[in-house]
């Protein structure tokens, strides 16, 4: 728990000032809090013994001033907690992205974007508030007890004991029900995300629930889950709602001790010992270390389930990346050629089934390449490791007869240009995602990638042309449109080589031709690797690899193939006979 | 669990309070009034001592010059007795109380999710088409969340303070209304500031979940699109993006919350600044002799200034608790309001009256009703003039002339007139939103027509219950829905009273038992997350055994191969082929090889059918289809 606190203190930084000053003007707030009674009861007894307005005017002033200052620290502190715990999130978001940045498709793998999504706002701002209540009641709370009871012994002496003995009862007791709460509050939390995750199920499958019509079925097996949450949650707060019985008992024991033995030592020592303002002052101190005491079991409750989530952020930062650049790092990539040596990968170590295994490949630069195969044999897996998105597991990949670990990533990653398979397109206007290629792309460049990757037609036609808004995810371009974009898109790096994975599979055959026409014609020294279910796209390639559970069962050009590959024979008949679509 | 703020500037919803309180009583006519009782009656118990601390301190007074302990005893004993049995009371109802309401508290959502999630059942699909699934998850997420600090935090706390603030200003009435008036007077300024930074705390809280949605948006789009930024080394751009929408979130955040934190200590202190002034005055008060009026018509004295000097703190404490509480009720009355949206939804209507129920054909085509399963199928019609009819379920459907609109006067569907006779399977064909979907929506009626007829077997859909309608309709979609749970459970979702031996039947049949076999766990495979553990073609699979053991004599497979790889389709167009022997099919695709054996292709363009025939004859014809078989148009 330390460790943690002290690694999450690390993003405070540049907020550590305002950090700092919260934590003495709180101090000063708890200490002028813990004076602001005895002053009174000073006061009080004054008024009692009759001594002269004058001297009530001066002790009224003073309060007046004390009770001023206390709303300045206050207030104050207010301010710079604010602003120290705001920057301490923004460090800390800061910090996780530029940690996600550095990840490796490997890491990416590892969790899932939403899980990243949550783990950036939902737990960073459990975080935040944990921060904020560190500085303020952790440090405020405490004090007030020790104050107070500093002040109390000073003026009340021996009233004060009833203290010694009732902060250890409902510390302790606080304590307790805090720690029987929290593991079953934990679980019963695991339960209720598991429920909603059932409900989004449900809502998310709506047609199949209505298809079926199991609308009665859906509702009874809800109402189980929804029942056996309940006695859960029921169980867990119930434990939680002994803590108010608990302190009240304690205020209330307080307040009777201190109004019996008050007034016995009051009358008995004809008030020379203590006196009437003092008994009101100890009941002020009282509620004062009662409240603290509250106030710190809340946010000891509150601090377990914050390091739940700072334990999720930790799990990102503490992810190592997997790959790393080289120490003399190439910047120059000679050509396009791509070699494959003895190539095998897993995705984890603990993978059972190598999804590649034993690839031996080379590809002359400026070919174009023709990849086949089912879905789940290694195609894809294949073509990333060529710009090093993952490592081979065992092996060597080269690009430009160099292996890739070779070169700087950024260097390699340009001179081998990438459409995923699942290409994003991002808010912003269709040139300001075409930048994304070339962020120095000239107007007449962008247009002529457009060209090529038959989009600029299209693109003229709308009313703002390359202005024209996407919405996020790409939603409002066609599917065809959206895969012609990201091409133009990796076009615009001008790579030595380019890799499409499945990406004109929403494109129509003649389009289709006519990118793979320009890329003959427009990129004869890149080297085209191309990815596709339609034996079409690949047909006239200089050289096809068809895979088969992660290994090449047979390579060659089309005719070759025709007469060599039972598979290739398989996928050509059936398509052919299919229609072309 | 991310919190609404308050601060959108709502007002207190008092039909929704109302509303919430009405159903709290409802649900718990006993416990919710009794909970109300003890908490009144323990805030009322732990206001009173006031008036015990005033009179102990006044025998106090009294008795201390003499320093008679012996004679003081008794009578402050008296007084003391009083309260110890007060508290008593008091520490019983609040165990009582505190107990109840946690039992109330989870029974109470209990019951609203619940209510929720069955009426839920009941919406139409339009609802779910209308409203995005986030949206409908935050009622049972955020709103619920709310409405759990309402009961179990917010009324409780208003109930309390509100009992202790009433309770104390009729005491300080009692002792002194000139020190009433000051306190008054502070608590008028204490309002004033709290409304002053309150307003400016909301403006900013508004302004601050802008920011934060502007961030959480621009992580959700990079973080789903992290590989593309790597591909194109993207990670320096999308940082210093990310430190702009972070420094702009920072900044309200920042001032959103020094309003909100600095407001509390204020208050606070400006309630020690009147408990001083209350010290001072009534000490000035004291001194300088000056009348007192009040209820009980006692001279202001000592006892009663220490007695007032501790109320004055309750006071402003909990008029502080009072203030913040109104917060959390305008929080969670938004967060009411729209749980009761969605309670209040219009379910689907059904006005069917016409049921699907087990049969026996005798060989001379009379039908009779059967209790059993007999695998024959008959529509029960009764009439108006009390008469039974039944007629045979043969799966033969009618389109005539329909019109339909999802929105009114933008029509998706003019005049359209599908024939399917039972065992034919009909092809739609068309790019993205020429209403191919729409059509199948219509049969099932998720959706209900605006014009023509829909007959099946005869009989006008309208008429027939929904449910058996739909039972008598398998379904499978594009986007497979799994459920969690194990993949028997899966399938047997499709026919509840399958055995076991009849759901690996309907597997057998689709050619999906191969792959569950060889599974580690089999049929017992246990899923999670839709299936993630299972390839695209598993899952769509699953969900055609699913619509196989439902053994419906009509079937609508909506873009039901779509996304698999034409290798895979292979395998499961040979379920597909098993399952569709004999039942009359919808098919659409957009992957022509899946539709080109069809007994009749529909070309669909904006609503309208433009052409229709078999794959032959279509081809003949040279027009759009043709076109689109040749490569030269591109679907999507």
């Amino acid at each position: 728990m330390f460790a943690m606190i002290r690694r999450l203190g690390r993003c405070v930084r540049e907020y550590k000032k305002p950090a700092i000053l919260t934590v003495l003007m709180i101090v000063g707030e708890a200490v002028i809090e813990a004076i602001v009674p005895f002053v009174t009861a000073d006061l009080v007894n004054r008024i009692e013994t009759g001594i002269e307005m004058r001297q009530i005017l001066l002790l009224g002033v003073l309060l007046f001033g004390l009770a001023f200052i206390s709303l300045a620290f206050g207030g104050a502190a207010g301010y710079t907690s604010s602003k120290a715990s705001a920057g301490f999130a923004k460090n800390l978001r800061h910090d996780l992205f530029e940690h996600i940045q550095t990840f490796s498709f490997a890491n990416i793998d590892k969790f899932s974007s939403a899980s990243l999504v949550t783990r950036m706002t939902t737990d960073v701002n459990h975080v935040q508030m944990a921060f904020m209540m560190l500085t303020r009641i952790a440090i405020r709370a405490p004090l007030m007890i020790l104050f107070s009871i500093f002040m109390a012994y000073k003026m009340g002496g021996m009233l004060a004991t009833s203290f010694v003995v009732l902060i250890p009862v409902l510390g302790f007791g606080l304590y307790w029900i805090a720690k029987k709460a929290m593991p079953a509050f934990r679980s019963v939390f695991k339960k209720y995300d598991k429920l909603n995750e059932s409900i989004e199920e449900n809502v998310r499958a709506m047609r199949v629930v209505k298809g079926f019509a199991r609308e009665e079925y859906e509702k009874e097996k809800f109402a189980v889950a929804a029942d056996d949450i309940c006695r859960d949650f029921t169980r867990a707060e119930r434990i939680v709602a002994f803590n108010m019985p608990l302190m009240q008992l304690c205020v209330y024991a307080n307040m009777v001790f201190v109004l019996l033995v008050g007034a016995r030592m009051v009358v008995t020592t004809g008030g020379s010992l203590l006196q009437v303002g003092q008994i009101s002052a100890m009941l002020t101190y009282g509620m004062q270390i009662l409240m603290s005491l509250m106030m710190l079991s809340m946010i000891f409750v509150m601090l377990t389930l914050s390091a739940e989530a700072a334990k999720r952020i930790f799990e990102v930062l503490d992810e190592e990346p997997t790959l790393r650049q080289p120490d003399d790092a190439l910047f120059s990539v000679a050509d396009g050629s791509i070699d494959f040596e003895n190539v095998s990968f897993k995705y984890s170590q603990k993978a059972k089934r190598a999804a590649l295994s034993g690839i031996n490949l080379h590809i002359d630069s400026g070919m174009t390449v023709g990849i086949l195969g089912g879905t789940g044999t290694g195609k894809s897996t294949l073509v990333q490791l060529i710009p090093r998105l993952y490592d081979a597991t065992e092996g060597t990949v080269k690009v430009g007869g160099v292996d890739v670990r070779h070169y700087d990533l950024d260097t390699l990653r340009k001179a081998v240009s990438m459409v995923l398979q699942k290409n994003e397109l991002f808010a912003g206007t269709i040139r300001e995602n075409l930048l994304w290629g070339n962020p120095d792309a000239t107007d007449e460049e962008i247009r002529q990638a457009c060209r090529i990757a038959q989009a600029d037609e299209y693109i003229s036609a709308f009313p703002d042309g390359y202005e024209k808004m996407i919405e996020q995810g790409g939603t409002n371009v066609s599917g065809g449109q959206k895969q012609r974009l990201t091409i133009a898109r990796a076009l615009l790096r001008k790579p030595k080589v380019l890799i499409l994975d499945d990406s004109t599979s929403a494109v129509d055959t003649m389009t289709d031709a006519k990118i793979r026409q320009g890329f003959r014609s427009d990129l004869p020294d890149t080297t085209k690797i191309i990815i596709a279910q339609r034996i079409s796209s690949v047909q006239d390639a200089d050289l096809i690899f068809v895979l088969d559970d992660g290994k090449i069962a047979a390579s060659g050009t089309h005719d070759q193939l025709m007469q060599s590959s039972e598979i290739y024979r398989e996928i050509y008949t059936q398509q052919t006979k299919g229609g072309e679509e | 669990m991310g919190r609404r703020r308050p601060g959108s500037g709502e007002k207190l919803d008092f039909a929704s309070l109302g509303r919430t309180l009405r159903l709290l009583a409802k649900f718990y006519p006993v416990m919710f009034p009794a909970v109300v009782f003890c908490i009144l009656f323990s805030s009322a118990a732990s206001a009173v001592p006031a008036l015990f601390t005033q009179r102990v301190i006044s025998i106090i007074k009294d008795y201390y010059p003499t320093q008679n302990w012996a004679a003081a005893l008794p009578e402050i004993w008296a007084n003391v007795r009083v309260l110890v049995v007060l508290y008593v009371l008091s520490l019983v109802s609040i165990l009582l109380y505190t107990q109840l309401n946690a039992v109330m508290t989870q029974g109470f959502l209990s019951k609203l999710r619940k209510t929720m999630f069955s009426g839920m059942q009941d919406l139409p699909i339009a609802y779910f088409d209308q409203n995005r699934h986030g949206d409908i998850m935050s009622h049972y997420t955020n709103d619920i969340d709310t409405l759990r600090e309402l009961v179990s935090q917010v009324i409780p706390a208003v109930l309390r303070s509100g009992s202790i603030v009433l309770v104390v200003f009729v005491i300080m009435v009692w002792y002194s209304l000139p020190l009433t008036a000051i306190v008054l007077v502070g608590v008028i300024v204490m309002m004033l500031i709290s409304g002053k930074l309150g307003g400016g705390s909301a403006k900013y809280f508004i302004s601050n979940q802008r920011a934060v949605a502007a961030t959480e948006g621009y992580v959700q789009e990079m973080m789903a699109g992290q590989k593309v930024v790597k591909v194109f080394s993207h990670e320096a751009a999308a940082q210093v993006r990310f430190d702009e929408l972070n420094e702009a979130q920072f900044e309200n955040a920042f001032r959103a919350h020094a309003y909100a934190n600095m407001l509390g200590p204020i208050i606070m202190n400006v309630g020690n600044l009147l408990y001083v002034l209350i010290a001072a005055v009534g000490g000035a008060y004291l001194l300088a002799g000056l009348p007192n009026p009040s209820l009980s018509g006692m001279a202001l004295d000592v006892s009663i200034l220490v007695a007032f000097l501790n109320m004055v703190k309750q006071f402003t404490g909990n008029i502080n608790q009072l203030t913040q509480q109104v917060n959390n009720l305008v929080m969670s009355m938004a967060g009411a309001r729209r749980v009761f949206e969605l309670m209040d939804a219009e379910p689907e209507q059904d006005q069917g009256y016409v049921t699907l129920v087990n049969a026996e054909i005798a060989p001379d085509g009379t039908i009779t009703e059967s209790e059993t399963r007999t695998g024959k199928w008959a529509w029960k019609h009764p009439h108006g003039d009390g008469t039974l009819t039944y007629t045979a379920l043969r799966g033969d459907v009618r389109l005539l002339g329909v019109d339909f609109s999802y929105v009114e006067d933008k029509p998706v569907l003019h005049d359209v007139s599908v024939y399917a006779e039972p065992g034919q399977k009909v092809a739609f064909v068309g790019a993205t939103g020429a209403g191919k979907t729409t059509i199948t929506n219509l049969i099932n009626r998720f959706y209900d027509i605006d014009d023509g007829k829909i007959r099946y077997d005869g009989i006008n859909i309208n008429k027939i219950k929904k449910k058996d309608l739909r039972r008598s309709l398998g379904l499978v979609l594009q986007e497979t829905n799994l459920f969690t749970g194990t993949l028997m459970e899966n399938i047997r979702y499709g026919n509840l009273n399958a055995t076991d031996d009849q759901c690996r039947e309907a597997a057998r049949l689709v050619g999906a038992d191969s792959f569950i076999t060889r599974l580690p766990d089999g049929y017992d495979t246990l899923l999670t997350n839709n299936g993630a553990n299972l390839s695209q073609g598993q899952r769509q699979l699953i969900a055609i055994a699913r619509a196989a053991v439902a053994d419906p004599p009509c079937l609508i497979l909506d873009e039901a191969t779509s996304s698999i790889d034409t290798r895979t389709e292979a395998i499961v167009n040979r379920g597909m082929d098993q399952l569709m022997k004999g039942r009359t099919v919808f098919v659409i695709a957009h992957r022509l090889s899946t539709v080109r054996n069809a007994d009749v292709i529909m070309v669909l363009d904006h609503g309208r059918i433009i052409e229709r025939g078999n794959h032959e004859k279509l081809l003949a014809e040279e027009g759009v289809y043709y076109r689109l078989y040749t490569g030269a148009f591109e679907l999507e």
